[in-house]
Order: structure tokens, then C-alpha cells, then sequence
């Protein structure tokens, strides 16, 4: 008999074997598993841990269908309020969500809701079910700006209420940070990320890569001369931030968003593909997020020795709790309550090393974190040929820059209803990390979620 | 898919291609660039835009065959398409939001160094229309590397061509060009250099010199170009700036022109791979020592 108090465990590929390759790391619940993690779940009369939801999924109601085994019947609760289960059972921080509010939780190990949700998208994805849809068309027209996890979200939402939706989205491939940011070990792109996108299209939303809206076409164009009635921005979160320290233009420094684009879109880590990534031999990525993780365990996995260097302490790491345990793992050295104050660049403008100092935490600043400061004459070198800035990103000013009238607050993200993702102009809504700065996955599919709901009223009302 | 409808080589290895983009022509302007993905696995690549047709919505690229992906790409013919083109990217050029009467009370010159010279066509062209009229050096190392002659003389008011080893026009490069120019009595207090990366610089500490103001077009390494990567950064004065959102044109006295041509040599190794791997095929594996 398992034990009731303990969660039924998810195999993984063996750390030793994985750092070779870039396939899935974890590797989800069977049947069996899935059944018997299911019969974990108290079935609460007030259930907490849809509370915990940004898209408020029914959880007890998904999780009854698949303790008799109805996973088809499992697949539809989802569906009704996500169009990416595959990609949320796999990426959503569910332990600050959903599970942290399980009442199982208090005396136990929560009930592992995103491994569970993962197994039914999954098994609907193997077993060819799609969502169902059936609503009368409006004759309306949506246009989405973006292909990510807020505006797939949006787009669905609108399909299923009979919007004709059309995306578009700036670079070649659908899905925008699932397929850019987050890589293949984390989230296969060619089954788990097309697939969901493939089910997006089966609602009727057309999908038009290779437009980049403020320079292709821009906003007005698109509602006065394309016959568009509303639009919803889910542009994402855009340009990465660099320190501002020596030598960080040197050859051998990149952004998290080049090095994860290089290998995640472009697909560098394989051969066959012409897309070039520089392959260090000694590795630093600077920041403690999960983009910072994604770098980290990409870099390894190319070959080198891979070091994390992050100003504050392990409490403080952004990174999912998952994603560091994972890291560590496999063998990432993490360099805590430290930061660079030099890249050191040779005669021929490579990267030979990193000045950094060490810190140590003092009184708690703004963000309630204590603050990092430096400790005095701390300073030593770190011997790398690479650096990863993985520091976050500022607004990308294309739309906003495009669109008269469309109100942005003093970090220059778009202002919007959280309720409803109105902007400042008529007809057009927003909503996910162009609004909130980078943010996860799950928040940006609540706001393409809201924004879908007031697109509706909106279009009702006109 | 994007259709190849005229294709035309310039010279041995600089390909001319108008491709079918409506929504590209429609929006598209002088000193802006596109980005043309071949293939499911090939690179983005980045080009600057040479000329546009709004009503045939076609817009017109140049390349030269410098590595395995511009190689490949010279061998498609028309009627075959591209995977993906997206653009316009970056800014137009500044000189297209100046009033008529402002550019026509500048004296400009544009100088063009080798392919460089199809970004600056479009824009000498553009000026044309509007009733200004500028001068053009064309340069390159020789003449079989001089491109667009005859198209731009017709929009130009005087052409000059120069190359290095004087086998057409005058001899030299094209800052003996400017300064011969300058001697025989000709003024400009604009110019826009486009060309290599070491031309542009030279030219830049030329004009600094004559107190010319000099602006260049940078096209360094580039992924995404939509301003997401940070790939192509550079250092403009104090500033790091974006050459896919910020630019690609810049105050050439002010862009650090060594730290660029640096960076350029970022992938070097890697680019010589492929086209090694492209033309010796699955023999290539590399690390033999006998290859170059």
C-alpha cells in the first residue's frame, strides 16, 4: 500500500544520461500513476486549489474523471478553460499556485496537479482527441497581436465564442516564448508546443507569421483598412537588459534570449540546422531566474562547465524551486551572493574571465528582499570564455511607439484593465508580459483569458 | 511562401532577387531591411532593402554569396519561393522625414563601397523623386565587383565609380574619391557611407577630419531582429544601441567601429564549418588538419 501522505513520484531521465541530450528531463505519469494520484485528492466541498488558478481550471472536476479512468472526460474539464494543458501541466509554478493552496498540502504533500494535468493533455494528445467546439459565428473580426501563451489564450477563447480570430505573429514559428525562451528539455516543441498551437487552429484561428506589427502593418491599419473590430496586444516582454559593466559587448557575451533563440527556435544544438551558437567550454549566466536556469542547463548540455552567478542567496533565487533542484542535479555549479563587476576581454575581444565580488545580505530594500552589498575586498576571478546576461528584458517600443493614444506607465509597459485588458484606446486590449514586464506563462494565458472576456463584452456592446 | 519572380546576377557572386511580399512593399522604406529565411533549417538572414514596388508588391533584395547560406540561397531560380521574409525591420532613413526644402538646401553625397551600393540606391532614388539631386561614388577592389551603374546614374546627378586596382573609372578607393572630389572644388556637408565595415570606418575618420556630418548603415549579426536578442548590439558614443531597432543607421562618428568589426568575427569559425561541410559534404568531419 503507497503511501497516502506522499505524492506518487514522476520518473526522470537519469541526470547523468540527460545532460547529453536535449530531451525531456521529466518524464510524466503512466495510467497507473496518474489513477493513483488521483485518488490523492480529498475532494474539498470548497475547493482551495482552484482559487490558486490564474485560469481557474476545475481541479477536483478534472481529477474525479481521471480516478475512473475517464481521461477523455478529464481533457474536456480542462478545455473549458485552457487552450495549453500540455504546456501548463509542464511550465505553471503550480507550487505557488494550485498546489500550495491544496488542502492535502497542510499534513502532506499536495496532490501533484500539474503532473496530473500533464498526463491528461498528454493522453488526449496521443490519443488524437481534440477540444470540441460549438458556437454560432459572429461575423466579427479579432485581430491578435503575438503567438504566445497570452495571445494563443485570447485567440482560442474568441474562437470558441464564434470571433473570427486571426494571429499574427513577428517571427517564423508560432508560439512565441514556448518556442523561443523555453527549451526542448523542459518542452518538447515538436509534440507538446505544435500540437497545442495545431488545436488552437482547429477552432478556426488563422495564424500570419512574418508580420511584425508596427513596422509590416501597425494597429490603425489593421482596424481601418483590414476591417479588424478589436485587437488584443500580446506582444511579450522584449529587449534584454545588459549590466552596463566593461567588456560586456566583447565576443563571448549574450543575452539569455539570443543564446536560448539560437538554440530553442533556430535549433542550433542540432547539426542539420545552419544557425551557428557559440559552444564555451566554461560558462556563466548571470541572474537567478528560471530564464537563467533554461541558459544554464542549455549551456551544459553543449558541452560545458556551467556556472550560476547570482547576487543574492539560494532563498532568494526567482527560479521555480523545480527548476533549481533540476540544475543542481546535473551538475551546475551555482556561484550565490556573487556579482560581476568586469568581464575580462583579451587581445582579440574575447572573453577570458569575469571580475566578480562577493555580497552578503543587508536590510531589506523595496521589493522586501534583503539587499545585496558588497563585502569589502571580496574581489576574485572567475575563469570563463562565455557570459549569459539573463537579467530580464524592457518593453519592446514597436506598438507602442506605432499607436497614437495607447497609454503606457513610467516602466513603458502598456497600461490595461486587469479585469479586461482595455487599454487606453477603443477596441484594443492587452494583456500578458507587454503589460505586467516578463512574468510566467500561466499569468499571461489569465490576461489573454480576461482580455478574450472583454473583447466579448466590448463587441456585444458596439 | 515567398516567390522569387525576377532573379539576376550583378556580378559573378552578387546575386539581385525581387521577391513577391505584399505586405513588406506596401510599408516598406529607404534604409530599412528584411530578414529571409530559406528553409525549415536555414538562418535568419538579414538584407538591406535595394528597392520596392508598392503596386507589384515585390521587393527587391541583394546579396552576395559570402557564406553556406547566401550560396545556397544564389541557387534558387524563379518560380521557387522562400520559406520566410519578414520586414520591414529597423528604421527608415532619417533623410526621409526631413522636409523637401531642408534636403534640398544640403549638399549630399552618398558613398557606396562594393554591395553596399544596392542600400544606397533606393534612397538616392527616393531623393530623385522628390526633386533632389545627389552625388554617388560607387567603389569597390574591382571592376567586376561594381554593381548598379547604370540604375543609379539614372537618379543621380553625378556618378563616380573608383576602384582599388583601377582596371574602371578612377583609381583608388573611395576616400582618394572623395578627396580628388573635394580638391576639384566639389562641396557636401552630408554624407551617408554604406559599404564594408573598414570603409565605413575610413571614410568616418575622414569626414571627422573635414568636419563632414557622416552617416553609415551597420548590419552586424542579427537573430531575431525585431530588437528581442540583443545580438547586434553596438556602441554608439556612450550607448549601447540595437542596430535591428535602433537603427540600422547611425552618426558614423560616433559608432565604435573596431569593437564591430570584432564582433563581426563572432561566428567565423563556425560559418567556415558549414560551407566546408556544404562543399566536401558527410567526408568533412573537421579537426584533420588538412583542410584550410
Amino acid at each position: 500500500m503507497a503511501d497516502v501522505l506522499k505524492r506518487v513520484p514522476v520518473r526522470e531521465q537519469d541526470a547523468k544520461v540527460r545532460v547529453t541530450n536535449f530531451e525531456e528531463v521529466c518524464l510524466g505519469y503512466n495510467m497507473e500513476e496518474a489513477v493513483a494520484e488521483a485518488e490523492r485528492c480529498l475532494k474539498c466541498k470548497n475547493p482551495q486549489c482552484q482559487k490558486g488558478c490564474p485560469v481557474n481550471i476545475d481541479i477536483p472536476g478534472f481529477i474525479k474523471e481521471v480516478q475512473t479512468k475517464n481521461i477523455a472526460g478529464a481533457y474536456n474539464v480542462i478545455s473549458k478553460y485552457s487552450a495549453l494543458p500540455a504546456v501548463c501541466g509542464r511550465v505553471c509554478p503550480q507550487e505557488s499556485q494550485c498546489e500550495a493552496k491544496c488542502i492535502r498540502g497542510i499534513k502532506a504533500e499536495p496532490v501533484s496537479i500539474g503532473k496530473l494535468e500533464r498526463f491528461v493533455a498528454d493522453w488526449a494528445r496521443e490519443n488524437n482527441i481534440q477540444p470540441k467546439v460549438e458556437a454560432e459565428r459572429k461575423g466579427k473580426k479579432v485581430a491578435v497581436i503575438g503567438s504566445g501563451p497570452a495571445g494563443l489564450t485570447c485567440a482560442g477563447d474568441l474562437a470558441k465564442m464564434g470571433y473570427d480570430v486571426t494571429i499574427f505573429e513577428a517571427l517564423h514559428e508560432a508560439g512565441g516564448v514556448l518556442v523561443y525562451g523555453i527549451p526542448e528539455f523542459r518542452l518538447p516543441k515538436r509534440t507538446v508546443v505544435k500540437s497545442e498551437i495545431e488545436n488552437v487552429k482547429a477552432l478556426g484561428v488563422k495564424i500570419e507569421t512574418n508580420v511584425i506589427i508596427g513596422k509590416s502593418t501597425t494597429i490603425d491599419q489593421l482596424m481601418d483598412e483590414e476591417g479588424f473590430d478589436a485587437v488584443f496586444i500580446g506582444s511579450g516582454a522584449g529587449l534584454p537588459k545588459f549590466m552596463g559593466i566593461p567588456g560586456e559587448n566583447a565576443n563571448g557575451v549574450f543575452s539569455a534570449n539570443e543564446f536560448l533563440t539560437r538554440n530553442n527556435l533556430m535549433k542550433a544544438f542540432d547539426e542539420s540546422y545552419d544557425t551557428p551558437i557559440f559552444r564555451g567550454k566554461k560558462v556563466a549566466v548571470v541572474g537567478g531566474g528560471n530564464v537563467a536556469m533554461d541558459a544554464a542547463r542549455t549551456a551544459l548540455r553543449l558541452g560545458a562547465t556551467t556556472y550560476i552567478v547570482y547576487r543574492r542567496s539560494e532563498e532568494e533565487l526567482p527560479a521555480r524551486v523545480e527548476e533549481v533542484h533540476h540544475a543542481k542535479e546535473e551538475g551546475i555549479i551555482f556561484k550565490l551572493l556573487t556579482n560581476p563587476t568586469e568581464i575580462l576581454v583579451d587581445e582579440n575581444g574575447w572573453v577570458k574571465g569575469m571580475t566578480c565580488v562577493e555580497m552578503e545580505l543587508g536590510e531589506p530594500d523595496v521589493s522586501g528582499r534583503r539587499k545585496p552589498v558588497v563585502k569589502e575586498g571580496s574581489e576574485f576571478e572567475l575563469e570563463v570564455d562565455t557570459v549569459i546576461m539573463s537579467l530580464g528584458t524592457s518593453p519592446n517600443p514597436l506598438i507602442t511607439s506605432t499607436t497614437e493614444g495607447l497609454e503606457c506607465n513610467r516602466h513603458k509597459c502598456i497600461v490595461a484593465d486587469e479585469a479586461n485588458g482595455q487599454t487606453s484606446r477603443a477596441g484594443v486590449f492587452a494583456g500578458g508580459d507587454a503589460v505586467t514586464g516578463a512574468a510566467t506563462v500561466i499569468l499571461a494565458m489569465g490576461a489573454g483569458r480576461a482580455a478574450a472576456k472583454g473583447i466579448d463584452e466590448y463587441l456585444s456592446n458596439k | 511562401m515567398y516567390e522569387i519572380v525576377k532573379k539576376e546576377f550583378l556580378s559573378q557572386n552578387i546575386v539581385l532577387m525581387d521577391i513577391k511580399a505584399p505586405r513588406t512593399a506596401k510599408h516598406c522604406y529607404p534604409g530599412q531591411f528584411v530578414i529571409v529565411k530559406m528553409d525549415e533549417k536555414g538562418e535568419r538572414i538579414p538584407l538591406t532593402i535595394c528597392d520596392y514596388n508598392r503596386d507589384a508588391g515585390t521587393v527587391t533584395i541583394v546579396f552576395q554569396t559570402i557564406g553556406a547560406s547566401t550560396k545556397m540561397m544564389a541557387e534558387y531560380e524563379v518560380g521557387d519561393s522562400f520559406r520566410d521574409f519578414v520586414g520591414p525591420l529597423g528604421c527608415k532613413s532619417d533623410l526621409i522625414d526631413e522636409s523637401i526644402d531642408e534636403l534640398k538646401a544640403k549638399k549630399i553625397l552618398f558613398v557606396a563601397g562594393g554591395v553596399g551600393t544596392a542600400p544606397v540606391y533606393p534612397q538616392v532614388k527616393w531623393l530623385h523623386e522628390q526633386g533632389v539631386d545627389v552625388d554617388v561614388i560607387i567603389g569597390a577592389r574591382n571592376k567586376e565587383l561594381i554593381i548598379l551603374e547604370e540604375e543609379m546614374k539614372k537618379v543621380a546627378a553625378n556618378v563616380y565609380v573608383t576602384t582599388d586596382d583601377g582596371s574602371y573609372g578612377r583609381t583608388g578607393n573611395v576616400n582618394d574619391c572623395l578627396k580628388a572630389l573635394l580638391a576639384e572644388g566639389k562641396e557636401y556637408n552630408h554624407i551617408v557611407a554604406i559599404g564594408p565595415l573598414i570603409m565605413m570606418k575610413f571614410v568616418c575618420l575622414l569626414t571627422k577630419e573635414l568636419g563632414i556630418k557622416t552617416i553609415v548603415s551597420m548590419n552586424p549579426i542579427m537573430v531575431d531582429g525585431t530588437g528581442m536578442c540583443g545580438a547586434c548590439r553596438l556602441t554608439v558614443g556612450d550607448e549601447i544601441k540595437f542596430a535591428c531597432v535602433d537603427g540600422p543607421e547611425f552618426d558614423g562618428h560616433l559608432v565604435n567601429f573596431d569593437e564591430a568589426m570584432k564582433r563581426q568575427q563572432l561566428y567565423k569559425t563556425e560559418e567556415g564549418r558549414a560551407l566546408l561541410r556544404e562543399k566536401e559534404g558527410a567526408t568533412h568531419h573537421g579537426g584533420c588538419g588538412h583542410c584550410e
